[in-house]
């Protein structure tokens, strides 16, 4: 792997982009989880 | 000059996925079929699932469905690299390690088959379980480059979303989710060897064993002719036996006969390019329709009539 330190800014502007994009969407997805198992706990909650 | 970030090549060992590639991953197309069958199986069902359990049950089929796409896309990288069709994949294209999408596929497999187990039934979790497993054991990683035969057994993979719909609801499978399960085993060969005939270049070259590419166009043709026989007849069993109402079996007739005009004109054809292959690239879409049109139509005749 190359030393971030040598990527040329154009990759480093890449590379910062695609991470944020990466980590939102991942921040969206154990967000969406959470609400998910809430739900979950109170519709088997209600059931029993 | 502006420099687009996406064309900026990364340098090696570092991630430039984005959450589309992850996406692309799941092979979101063919997740679109597999929701819609479980779907109209949990509609159709007798019994009731409260909604939100409903939902958790589709999602969870369509996070094992994209699972088993993404670890299909991970033993297959090799060939998708080879196929005009595949090469832009995450993988192929180098954007997602290889790593990363098995681990990726593993967790997804996982994490669906649990909640599912949790959250809506065990009988459902089990047959998703094993519809994820059949389609990488058995279908990617044994039949595909071993069989020309492979479509026809790896699609019981993909007819396995209307028993675990059903499941979902009614904690057993009766006979009309097997109907369901037999009308896309039996559609999944014309659907793919139609597909299959026009890119057979691109099959040959990965070195797949597609009909068109062992057997030849002629072969094929007849194959296509005789499965969608078979589905047409298959298909309005349902409601010979009355499993289904007329809305229906009105349907599925009308369906039935386009569906056959369509698979006589690909018998028909000799073309051996794939620019002459309008009938095989018709019946490729068409059967898209069909399944999405009878499909609908088990729910709509459920609805109306009881």
């Amino acid at each position: 792997m190359i030393d971030p330190r040598n990527w040329t800014p154009a990759q480093t502007a890449a590379f910062m982009a695609k991470r944020r994009s990466r980590n939102l969407a991942l921040g969206l997805v154990l967000g969406a989880l959470v609400l998910l198992f809430f739900g979950i706990t109170i519709v088997r909650m209600v059931k029993l | 000059m502006a420099v687009s970030i996406s064309t900026v090549a990364a340098p090696e060992g570092v991630s430039f996925a984005d959450w589309r590639d992850y996406y692309a991953l799941l092979k979101p197309r063919v997740m679109s079929l597999v929701v819609f069958s479980s779907a109209c199986a949990l509609w159709t069902a007798p019994g009731h699932l409260n909604g939100f359990l409903a939902f958790v049950a589709i999602l969870c089929v369509a996070v094992g469905a994209g699972a088993a796409g993404a670890l299909n896309q991970w033993y297959e990288a090799d060939i998708d690299a080879l196929m005009k069709r595949t090469a832009d994949r995450p993988l192929p294209a180098g954007r997602i390690s290889s790593g990363e999408a098995l681990a990726f596929g593993v967790a997804l497999a996982v994490g669906s088959v649990a909640v599912m187990g949790l959250a809506v039934g065990w009988l459902a979790a089990l047959i998703l379980a094993g519809s994820i497993l059949f389609y990488v054991v058995i279908y990617t990683v044994w039949l595909k480059r071993r069989t020309p035969q492979n479509i026809v057994v790896g699609g019981a993979a993909g007819a396995f979303p209307p028993l675990i719909g059903w499941a979902a609801v009614t904690g057993d499978v009766s006979a009309l989710p097997w109907f369901m399960f037999a009308i896309i085993f039996l559609w999944t060969p014309p659907h793919f060897w139609s597909l299959a005939l026009f890119m057979e270049a691109d099959y040959s070259k990965a070195g797949v064993p597609m009909l068109p590419v062992t057997d030849g166009a002629a072969a094929t043709r007849r194959q296509i002719l005789l499965y969608s026989l078979v589905l047409v007849v298959v298909s309005i069993v349902p409601w010979a036996l009355g499993l289904a109402g007329w809305i229906y079996g009105t349907t599925t007739a009308v369906l039935g006969g386009l569906f056959m005009v369509h698979a006589v004109g690909v018998y028909r054809n000799r073309a051996t390019v794939a620019a002459d292959m309008g009938p095989e690239k018709r019946l490729f879409k068409f059967s898209l329709l069909y399944l999405f049109m009878l499909f609908a139509a088990l729910v709509v005749d459920h609805l109306a009539l009881t």
